[in-house]
């Protein structure tokens, strides 16, 4: 496998960033109640990461080492705002009901953590690749949480119903420790057929 | 009696780690030694009951909109900043986290040791932003701004302090191996979720 290669396809698994490295946990339970929202999420996700990995990475050697947090944060909130008026604009009933998290990509710690992980060591080209895996890698996993709680909570799917109309719904999934279960589970179903098993 | 109601139900039932999931990374990641998670508990509580009331007077005298009719200059009266207020929300908690690392050098070196690199990383623990845009979507005034930082930060202090003192319990605990360490973690903070979830209805 080419070196290109492997920085897309580690982080789907071998290094996701939710499961494996434990980063931008708050927004995939947060979110994941309905998949539209998750679908949502990962995509503004998408596009603040690989565009920060990005900026930064050309900025790398102009940004002087005992600020570039501040650079950084301030490259990546600029990104954000962009974000949130757009979805504010043409989306406003989403943006409602994600409320404060779009704003929260700000802190979300795989944008940070990517910037300095990798896009302050690399050329742009791999940082792009790098910014474009984990956001999958990242996505992915809000989607199938999602997936899980929708289903459950409400028997529906992308708001197309899956379950037969006599399924109640199951409350606990809806709410905040159903999306705790179930991302518990998943990181254990992942862990278990990767065979990674870290202890942290 | 609105104020403990208010601090109440911030911390208990709507805790912002265990209900609104803020702060969820620093949570997980250090909350395996009571000791420091409660410093960590201790400096939130100190970051955002300064965040929440700085902010608010950010938010209520130059980015609202009108906010800047106080000068008296017309062109600015109807001016609506709104759109800055992320940028500059974080930057009053970076040099808030940066005053309040630099107090305690001089003045509680103990405690300033023992929290080390947790400090400055609170800087982008969410719940710390989180609070400051909550303050600003439910229309809180100064003395409820100050009341919902400081029950925030306790929330958090007392949601992680709970929760590295479970993990401590079950560190012999025979666990199957893909569920150790961060798996089995999430259950827990389920479990603890779910239990504080009977608070709800609480009104006082």
């Amino acid at each position: 496998m080419g070196a290109r290669t492997k920085i897309i396809t580690d982080p789907l698994s071998d290094n996701n960033p939710i499961t494996i490295q434990v980063l931008g946990i708050c927004s995939a339970l947060a979110i994941t109640v309905q998949v539209e929202n998750a679908f949502v999420m990962a995509c503004a996700l998408t596009f603040v990461l690989t565009s920060s990995n990005v900026i930064i990475s050309l900025l790398r050697k102009q940004i002087p080492g005992r600020i570039r947090m501040i650079v950084e944060i301030s490259i990546i909130a600029s990104l954000v705002v962009l974000v949130d008026q757009t979805l504010r604009a043409f989306f406003f009933e989403l943006s409602r009901q994600l409320s404060i998290f779009v704003a929260l990509i700000i802190t979300n710690c795989i944008v940070m953590g990517r910037a300095e992980a990798f896009a302050t060591q690399n050329p742009p080209g791999p940082s792009l690749l790098d910014g474009l895996g984990n956001s999958i890698g990242y996505s992915v996993i809000i989607l199938l949480v999602a997936t899980g709680r929708e289903i459950l909570g409400s028997g529906t799917w992308y708001g197309i119903r899956v379950l037969p109309e006599a399924y109640m719904g199951n409350g606990l999934a809806v709410l905040a420790p159903g999306a705790f279960l179930i991302l518990g589970v998943i990181i254990w179903i992942q862990r278990t057929v990767t065979n990674n098993f870290k202890d942290d | 009696m609105h104020y403990i109601s208010l601090a109440v139900e911030t911390i208990f039932i709507n805790n912002i780690v265990l209900a609104y999931f803020l702060g969820m990374c620093s949570f997980l990641a250090c909350s395996k030694k009571v000791e420091t998670s409660f410093g960590l508990g201790l400096a939130v509580i100190c970051v955002l009951t300064l965040t929440v009331p700085f902010n608010w007077f950010i938010e209520t005298y130059f980015l609202r909109d009108g906010a800047l009719a106080w000068t008296g200059i017309a062109a600015l009266s109807n001016l609506d900043l709104t759109f800055l207020n992320l940028i500059c929300f974080i930057a009053v908690i970076a040099s808030t986290v940066q005053l309040v690392e630099m107090v305690l050098d001089r003045f509680f070196p103990r405690l300033y040791t023992s929290l080390g690199i947790f400090l400055p990383l609170i800087t982008v623990n969410c719940s710390i932003l989180g609070g400051s845009l909550f303050m600003v979507e439910r229309h809180y005034d100064l003395a409820e701004s100050a009341v919902f930082g400081f029950s925030a930060g306790f929330g958090f202090a007392l949601a992680i302090v709970s929760l590295s003192a479970v993990r401590k319990k079950i560190r012999y605990s025979q666990i199957p191996p893909g569920l150790q360490g961060l798996g089995m973690t999430m259950i827990l903070t389920g479990l603890m979720s779910m239990a504080f979830m009977c608070f709800a209805g609480i009104d006082l």
